[in-house]
């Protein structure tokens, strides 16, 4: 197995995602789909093949660099934010601690809930 | 011909093709990821902060239109189709733990997707944000591949989500170590589950440094937030107040 075996598969995966989404009117995106398909191949397959897992591992590896390129798209929005950008500060930072906090509660209370049941 | 003259045609050649602008994206990222490390590893600089930063302000400096950057960037920009795809392999590798705490995670997750979307819209729609502006900040917890195709499922502009999902990776690296005091929190599973699912890849990032079991559940929050999000936001956004 080489580096083009693993980029088929996970390309193979992606684009089925896309017919699929395409084919059903699904409001997700195309590679949400193909990670599932993915997914299900694994658990079929029982250990994901070294040369996916070597190209997968890697595109993870680097993916804050893929962001660069959408994340330079806010200079056409720069119009957007300079009227917006209060709104959306204040949503950025109040959501963000809201989250974490919430998250981190539910998920404790759930496995605190979860001992009780285990050890009466 | 002056040199100024020749310095022109090489640039003017230069930027009318591809090649410039994909360079410059890889160039720019890894002087930001240098400039990050020797500035202590920051998260509010991160490297992709500093990049995107830099390339506006280069893009403007030389008068280059976003749609030309792209035309080069989008080699880059294309893998994020694939990287999504291969979240797959840690959501499959930690499949043992998943199927353990199955309930708790899946209601912590459904919980935190849930806050992380209608409290960002609800503040936005309070203090006056328009109709796009929510919509682009809807996914802005979810990493950035699965974030932006919602997006654009939504009526959100994808590439300002970009933007806001990266802030917010940021901002949830900034604050999760205060939160996570604030609620006396001490399993690392726990911590890490939260820091991914809230802050994504740049909250994985940082959970590995806390610990190894950190980082796993910061996987296992990023692909079930991006999973659910993706899942549920289409539907739930029909009972927002927008």
């Amino acid at each position: 197995m080489n580096v083009i075996h693993g980029i088929t598969i996970i390309l193979a995966c992606q684009l089925a995602g896309e017919v699929i989404v395409q084919l059903a009117g699904l409001p997700v995106p195309g590679p949400v789909i193909g990670m599932v398909l993915l997914l299900g191949g694994l658990f079929c397959y029982g250990e994901p093949p070294a040369a996916v897992r070597s190209v997968g591992e890697t595109l993870l590896r680097y993916l804050a660099l893929l962001f660069v390129p959408a994340g330079v798209g806010m200079m056409v929005h720069f119009q957007l934010l300079a009227r917006d950008w209060l709104a959306i500060s204040v949503a950025l930072v109040v959501s963000t601690a809201l989250t974490l906090a919430a998250t981190m509660l539910a998920l404790r209370v759930m496995l605190a809930l979860r001992k009780r049941r285990a050890s009466p | 011909m002056t040199v100024a003259d020749e310095i022109t045609d090489i640039w003017v050649s230069l930027a009318a093709s591809p090649q410039l602008w994909l360079t410059m994206t890889l160039v720019v990222f890894l002087f930001s990821v240098w400039l990050n490390r020797r500035l202590g590893g920051n998260p509010a600089l991160h490297p992709v902060l500093l990049s995107m930063g830099l390339l506006i302000a280069i893009l403007l400096l030389t008068g280059t239109d976003y749609d030309t950057y792209f035309e080069g960037a989008q080699f880059v920009h294309f893998l994020l189709g694939p990287a999504t795809v291969a979240l797959a392999i840690p959501l499959y590798d930690y499949r043992h733990q998943i199927r353990a705490w199955l309930a708790p995670l899946l209601v912590a997750g459904i919980t935190g997707a849930a806050v992380a979307a209608l409290s960002a819209v609800a503040v936005g729609a309070a203090l006056g944000g328009e109709s796009t502006s929510l919509m682009s900040l809807a996914p802005k917890s979810v990493t950035t591949p699965i974030a932006m195709g919602v997006a654009e499922k939504l009526g959100g502009l994808p590439s300002l989500t970009a933007a806001l999902v990266l802030m917010t990776g940021s901002l949830g690296c900034i604050m999760a170590p205060g939160i996570i005091r604030l609620l006396g929190i001490r399993d690392d599973a726990v911590k890490g589950f939260a820091m991914g699912l809230t802050a994504h890849g740049l909250g994985t990032a940082q959970a590995f440094s806390i610990s190894a079991k950190a980082g796993a559940f910061a996987g296992l929050g990023l692909s079930l937030a991006g999973l659910i999000t993706a899942l549920m936001l289409p539907l739930l956004i029909g009972f927002l107040p927008v």
